[in-house]
């Protein structure tokens, strides 16, 4: 058990090294000066300017030295300077993640408990609910996001009201970016878990359990469902950590401040040491938490622990 | 996005179907003909028709700037679906390429293809290309061509797959007695065997393509202004919704979502049939 | 009678019926072998005594458990059927239990929710099971999952759970045939040992005919859905009437068994073959012409009955 948990935790400190580097060097493949790109473009470069920027990133060192160095102050906290708000990007993370936490938390309480239950409903019901939840999970995973975004600000927010449009930080802010978030992991859990559930009752246990003269209800609760925990709850945690990167999409939809909005805006400004940091804290949390969801399955599945 | 295509169940309906056929042959259509078929250009500019609701003049209304939706559709189209056509094109060339040499000489080859795509796998597409898109600047070319470079991978793995099984047939080692090269049986026979079932997937992959290719434009990232990049028009028509004229988003985000589920619909069927041919 | 199944049919797609006019017995105390190959319909007939038929099954007919019709029992009737009166014991162990589940809930699953006993009063029960099935150390057993018990353990603990309930009737479906050879003996051993200190009926379910004229009491010969032979064991064993039967036992060799081997030319037949005459007939290495055009009657032979044309004529001569 120890070893298989220092095995993954040292696969994550390799990935989180490769892709920092990926991150790190992708502006050494920019076209031109390096300096120029980290100063954010062409306009206002005062030679001052350009050597603060070659003081802040040690340009004059080589190239891994930069690397490390920049590593270093990330791993410790310290991830730059915004060009764009000339502020710590530290500070400006801080200010924002909570807001992007809210956000995915509120769209993952969502998407398991109304995903879970339509795929159970799909597979215990059969025949038109089924074919109905089917139907359904199919139309929302093929409406991207930010349509299914401008829909429910134009028909919850602006025609009927109910919810306000744009900005703010309560829960009721949060509430129609959080189903338009959770709409496609919902359609994604329904049906694994529909499937899951469909495959599980196949199998001879559960004959066996029926013909000892157990209800239905019990039956799936404690066979089918139970069996069926396994890939419901990997796939709920690999979906909630792709959820991470679906933020920038909904935030910028419904211009919240958060990190995705971050993202896009140190983008679209060329504000690359932001960029640099949002990037490197969301593709850690994505691995943290794939890494999170494989260390839990021998909870689940007790076959898994003894493989180790 | 494979975990779409391969759970679904299999819900044959011919009706939806054919309906989805027609949808994008239409589409097609629009797209191919739209300088015949637009009543304006996409980008005439007049304010007197400012958010004009559904009308004779607008059939399907016009935006902030009164530009006609419904021509902006009908030339939109033209880049909403060569884009994914272009993003699928680099990806698949790339992705076979890769695919097929793993299956074929396995070994250090196949390892390293393995890992690259394990890697790729690790962290979400979209942030990839949005490291692509800050490094080389916003615009469709650069988004198009990052899309293609985190589309590989799946294809990779997907045609890896296919090809093992199909290089284990006794007909490969047939041609390999008569002493052909590697090479010359993997272009001429081996990937041409393969392509039905590549084709029936890339099928699935187009409109999924599409539906990130519109949100990098939603997102700034991908088509810029005046384009009528369907994406792009949902981003522009946002600040019209809040004045209550919900055309200018509505129009191309139906537009999106219809044509993403007519692929998906198609994709499925394409898919069932596949899987009906070898069991 | 214990279980009674008369003129029972069942039919689910497929050129013919799986099961055709069976009719069984097996009374309190006795061990009753149901031999067949592989599609003969043999499992059906169990899972027809718990009504676990495929969905889209028409059955007719009676099953009569201690004179009650199984196939028009409500729900609430067929839960206490299965929960009390009726266990079932299946080929394969480890498919069988949940294998996210721990033994003890496995045990304790069907006294505490079918049965109604406390979870503690259950628990004990369990370990005194496990104990008389031959377990040792039964407090590790309960806590611990089924993939870290081997077969023939796990086939102990289906067994434990199938006494929980003092069933009347053990149906046994290919009870051992998964299992290795000393493992198969202990069990078989322990099959008998639970059935005759509980004086239960006991169905039991094989291919193996010299298995199953060894351990049973009287056996029916299965084929095609339909009953070919019906007799004790030994008189089966020492002259079978139905050439199926013969067939059978000569296709296994056996020390000091002067028969030379002679396997069955053709194949088991498939739901997709329709017969009009005697099913056996196209493999029959003495079928007539009758054989093929008219089902055999069910003829009375010494101890039992079997279904043949050629036995009205040879019956007197044996």
């Amino acid at each position: 058990m120890v070893t298989r948990v220092a095995r993954k935790v040292a696969g994550l400190v390799a990935t989180l090294l490769a892709t920092s580097f990926v991150i790190f060097g992708a502006a050494y493949a920019a076209p031109g000066d390096p300096v120029t790109f980290l100063a954010g473009g062409k306009e206002n470069l005062t030679p001052e300017y350009l050597a603060a920027i070659r003081a802040q990133y040690h340009l004059d060192d080589p190239f891994l030295v930069q690397y490390l160095r920049w590593l270093g102050d990330a791993v410790t906290g310290d991830l730059g300077r915004s060009l764009k708000y000339n502020d710590q990007v530290g500070d400006l993370l801080t200010a924002r993640v909570p807001t992007t936490l809210g956000l995915v938390a509120y769209a993952a309480v969502l998407f398991v408990v109304f995903g879970v239950a339509l795929g159970v409903l799909a597979a215990v019901r059969g025949g038109r609910t089924d074919a109905a939840v089917v139907a359904g999970t199919t139309f929302a995973t093929s409406v991207p996001p930010f349509v299914a975004a401008t829909a429910l600000i134009s028909l919850f927010g602006v025609q009927l009201g109910w919810f306000p449009v744009g900005g703010g930080g309560s829960l009721w802010h949060l509430t129609l970016p959080a189903i338009t978030l959770a709409l496609g992991a919902l359609a994604i859990i329904s049906r694994v878990t529909r499937q899951a559930m469909v495959e599980q009752r196949e199998l001879d246990h559960v004959t066996v359990a029926r013909a000892s003269g157990l209800s239905e209800r019990l039956i799936v609760v404690r066979h089918v469902f139970r069996g069926a925990l396994g890939p419901i709850v990997t796939m709920c945690g690999l979906v909630t950590a792709g959820l991470l990167a679906g933020t920038v999409t909904v935030e910028s939809a419904f211009q919240l401040s958060g990190v995705g909005t971050l993202l896009v805006g140190a983008i679209n400004t060329h504000d690359f040491p932001v960029t640099q940091a949002v990037l490197l804290l969301m593709v850690t949390a994505y691995i943290a938490v794939t890494t999170l969801v494989e260390l839990v399955q021998p909870l689940i599945d007790p076959r898994a622990r003894s493989r180790s | 996005m494979t975990l779409v295509a391969t759970t679904m169940p299999a819900a044959r309906r011919p009706l939806g179907f054919q309906l989805a056929a027609a949808f994008l042959v239409l589409v097609v259509a629009g797209a191919a003909l739209a300088p015949v078929a637009a009543p304006y250009a996409p980008d005439a500019v007049d304010f007197a028709a400012t958010l004009s609701p559904m009308s004779p003049a607008h059939l399907l209304g016009a935006d902030q700037s009164g530009r006609d939706l419904l021509s902006r559709i009908l030339y939109g189209a033209q880049t909403s679906l060569i884009g994914p056509l272009a993003l699928l094109a680099i990806a698949s060339v790339l992705g076979v390429a890769l695919g097929t040499a793993a299956a074929w000489w396995r070994g250090w080859v196949d390892a390293l293809v393995s890992r690259v795509t394990d890697v790729m796998y690790a962290f979400p597409g979209l942030l990839f290309v949005v490291l692509v898109v800050a490094v080389f600047g916003n615009g469709v070319t650069t988004a198009v061509v990052a899309l293609g470079l985190a589309y590989t991978p799946t294809i990779a793995k997907y045609t890896r797959a296919i090809a093992v099984t199909e290089c284990a047939k006794p007909y490969i080692d047939a041609y390999r007695v008569q002493g052909m090269s590697g090479f010359t049986i993997c272009v001429r026979y081996l990937v041409p065997n393969m392509a039905r079932a590549i084709v029936g997937y890339l099928v699935v992959l187009f409109g999924e393509g599409l539906m990130s290719l519109a949100t990098l434009s939603f997102l700034g990232f991908g088509a810029q202004p005046p384009s009528s990049d369907w994406g792009l028009m949902v981003k522009e028509g946002q600040a019209a919704m809040v004045q209550g004229a919900f055309l200018p988003v509505l129009v191309p985000g139906a537009a999106i979502a219809l044509v993403v589920v007519s692929f998906n619909v198609i994709g499925v069927r394409l898919a069932d049939r596949l899987a009906a041919r070898r069991p | 009678m214990l279980l009674e199944i008369r003129n029972l049919t069942i039919e689910a797609g497929g050129n013919r019926p799986i099961l055709r006019d069976v009719a069984l017995s097996v009374a309190r105390g006795e061990v009753v072998g149901l031999v067949g190959e592989s599609g003969s319909g043999k499992s059906t007939i169990a899972r027809a005594v718990l009504r676990l038929l495929p969905q889209n099954a028409a059955a007719r007919g009676q099953v009569l458990v201690e004179g009650q019709d199984v196939l028009s029992l409500d729900d609430g009737g067929l839960r206490s059927l299965r929960a009390a009166t009726v266990s079932m014991i299946y080929q394969d162990p480890r498919s069988s239990l949940n294998p996210v589940r721990r033994i003890g809930d496995f045990l304790t699953e069907r006294m505490v929710h079918t049965l109604g006993r406390g979870r503690k009063e259950a628990r004990g029960r369990a370990l005194e099971l496990l104990a008389a099935v031959g377990m040792r150390d039964p407090e590790l057993r309960m806590r611990q999952y089924p993939h870290e018990l081997s077969g023939g353990m796990l086939q102990r603990v289906v067994i434990a759970a199938a006494l929980a309930a003092d069933p009347a009737l053990l149906l046994a479906d290919e009870a051992t045939s998964a299992l290795d050879v000393t493992t198969q003996a202990e069990t078989l051993a322990l099959l008998r040992g639970v059935q005759a200190e509980r004086e239960l009926g006991m169905l039991f379910i094989t291919h193996d005919l010299h298995l199953a004229a060894a351990y049973c009491d009287r056996i029916y010969v299965l084929y095609a859905g339909t009953v070919v032979e019906s007799r004790p064991a030994s008189a089966l064993f020492a002259d079978p009437r139905h050439p199926y039967t013969a067939g059978l036992l000569a296709c296994t060799p056996e020390l000091g068994d002067p028969r030379p081997i002679k396997p069955i030319p053709g194949r088991p037949p498939s739901l997709d073959d329709a017969f009009a005459g005697c099913p056996f007939a196209p493999r029959c290495a003495h079928a007539v012409a009758a054989c093929a055009s008219s089902p055999p009657p069910s003829v009375a032979v010494e101890g039992g009955s079997a279904a043949c044309h050629l036995i009205k004529e040879e019956a007197p001569a044996c």
